[in-house]
């Protein structure tokens, strides 16, 4: 990696067409994998980490990740949400060593250094020595040893956390295109339903692609068009905001008018009219939002997807793991108010989505095998002219302009031009 | 039948289940549950926080032909083998003519697509905590719980465990 004024550089050739090409060098090169954690995950942005019902008590804590960096996020006693990042601050051990749990402190095992749950340091064994032998120096100061603190904060109870000083506040991150479709699936308070987890090997730029890609919503996942859950000639659309950094693919219930026969005059592969379930309790659903959506994807960028499919509601948390694997892990939730119907709704739709979801387990499968296929060809292009070429929101499903947002707010915080 | 025959009865069943997904007869699959049977790949993730969203979760027969019917129609994924191992059977206890059974199993995934061709990894882990009925002679899972110690799924999930 080259360096340019002290800061690392890497030159590369974007394509004068702009954000309608992506050079497939960004999605294996470990030189740009190692800049995005830096200027992109430790950047200014909000990394989704947790919902609020995750760490609902003092003390209750849960271990996760900002791009790479292992993390510790927990109620603090007084009801305030702390995060900090899972080193001791001593010789560098993983403090945190649960996935979740509840603690009134954390204590690094290694040489029993002690921290309260905002991260200060309030242990240290032997810190004056044994009989006036050994210990720290006497100008040993133990507020200089806290465990790394990041900015916290909550949005109608999605927890993100910052490493930059200088984000601007988590609303404004958001922002007013956003707000109003995340307060519509986030209306009150929601308890969790259970997790899943899938390893995908591709890069994880690639997955952010897939949930704003509509166009191949329908042609990939057959039981989409089937079932009418999203089909590229329903009424819907892409919603962007002026950055380009998050989006909103949506579908109406409505349905446009010939839309089976659009599917059918293309010949589509993944269009089967005669398909049926032997047990159609597996659709069976609600409307329980004031606009009625089908589907409502919300991408937030970087790392968060929190998804409505019909009556499954889930946090996606994108965690990479080198230029060419990613975890994805689903965390679904449902109301406090859940009647006891509603909430067998919620567990029978999962079928739908995660990694063994009619409607979505392909998507692992397609991201891996683009990143086996790109290889080697640093310099080549994908191809996203769908929809026009630029970044704006459009009212359908036949466009890939959100896949092109994102990359312009990529290339603008990475200083790819 | 005496305890002895029961017992041989639901191992035969258990291996029986195995060797039908290893070879691919995905078809048969649904034939040994009964018709109102519970069956669901749990992420022991949740299990032990009795968190109830499962990976697959079907609560009829018909829910099983439609996974199958998914799988050959719908669904695309790499093409893969697997093997099932399962030990350590324990046959529990009798009530109101259903009897419990809980089995370690341990699948390997061997890939036969052109990139991975050929190679095998340990696909999932777990246990099978099962309610079985005899239909006749003929044992069944009344229930089938798939709780699998290996909550991080590698790629996506396909085929039933």
């Amino acid at each position: 990696m080259a360096t340019f004024n002290g800061e690392p550089r890497i030159d590369v050739a974007w394509p004068a067409e702009g954000v309608a090409r992506v050079p497939y060098r960004v999605f294996f090169d470990p030189a740009i994998y190692a800049l995005e954690q830096e200027r992109l995950f430790r950047g200014p942005v909000w990394n989704y980490v947790a919902l609020e019902a995750e760490v609902r008590n003092p003390g209750d804590f849960k271990a996760t990740f900002v791009g790479e960096t292992p993390i510790v996020i927990n109620r603090g006693k007084d009801g305030g949400l702390n995060a900090f990042v899972n080193r001791c601050a001593h010789r560098g051990a993983l403090v945190c060593r649960e996935l979740r749990g509840n603690r009134s402190s954390h204590l690094c095992i290694y040489h029993q250094w002690s921290y309260d749950l905002e991260g200060n340091l309030i242990g240290v064994p032997f810190r004056k020595g044994i009989d006036g032998k050994g210990g720290y120096p006497p100008d040993f100061d133990a507020s200089q040893h806290s465990l790394r603190k990041l900015r916290i904060a909550a949005y109608h109870g999605l927890v993100f956390v910052s490493f930059a000083e200088e984000v601007e506040p988590l609303e404004d991150y958001l922002g007013p295109i956003m707000r109003p479709w995340l307060d519509r699936v986030l209306n009150r308070p929601v308890r969790v339903l259970g997790y899943a987890r899938q390893w995908i090997g591709g890069n994880w730029k690639l997955y952010n692609e897939n949930v704003r890609d509509p166009y191949h919503a329908s042609l990939l996942h057959l039981f989409n068009a089937t079932f009418r859950i999203a089909r590229s000639s329903q009424i819907g659309g892409t919603l962007t905001d002026k950055r380009g950094r998050h989006n909103l693919l949506h579908g109406y219930q409505r349905e446009a008018q010939g839309e089976t026969a659009a599917y059918t005059a293309e010949g589509i592969k993944t269009y089967q009219a005669k398909y049926a379930l032997a047990d159609p309790s597996l659709m069976a659903s609600r409307q329980e939002h004031e606009i009625a959506l089908t589907f409502s994807i919300h991408s937030i960028f970087p790392c968060l997807v929190v998804q409505q499919i019909s009556n499954t509601l889930a946090a996606r948390q994108i965690v990479p793991k080198g230029p060419d694997q990613f975890e994805l892990i689903f965390t679904f939730f449902g109301y406090e108010d859940d009647d006891e119907e509603m909430r067998t709704m919620r567990i029978k739709q999962a079928n739908l989505v995660g990694p063994a979801g009619f409607i979505s387990l392909e998507d692992g499968h397609a991201i891996e095998l683009v990143q086996q296929a790109i290889v080697r060809d640093q310099e080549a292009c994908s191809f996203i002219e769908l929809g026009g070429r630029d970044t704006a929101s459009q009212e359908h499903l036949v466009t890939e302009s959100a896949i092109r947002g994102f990359w312009q707010y990529y290339r603008e915080l990475m200083g790819l031009n | 039948m005496d305890d002895r025959e029961v017992r041989w009865a639901i191992e035969e069943l258990i291996n029986a289940y195995g060797q039908c997904l290893d070879d691919n007869r995905l078809e048969e699959w649904p034939d040994f549950f009964t018709e109102d049977c519970l069956y669901q790949i749990l992420p022991r993730e949740n299990a032990d926080q009795g968190l109830q969203i499962a990976v697959i979760y079907c609560d009829s027969r018909a829910m099983l032909q439609d996974r199958v019917t998914a799988y050959r129609t719908a669904n695309l994924f790499a093409p893969h083998l697997y093997r099932h191992l399962m030990g350590g059977v324990r046959i529990g206890g009798r009530q109101n003519g259903v009897i419990s059974a809980r089995t370690n199993y341990s699948v390997f995934r061997t890939a036969i697509d052109p990139i991975h061709y050929g190679a095998t990894e340990v696909y999932s882990v777990g246990e099978y905590i099962d309610k079985v009925v005899f239909v006749g002679d003929v044992p069944k899972f009344k229930e089938r719980v798939v709780i699998a110690d290996t909550s991080r799924i590698q790629s996506l999930l396909v085929t039933p465990i």
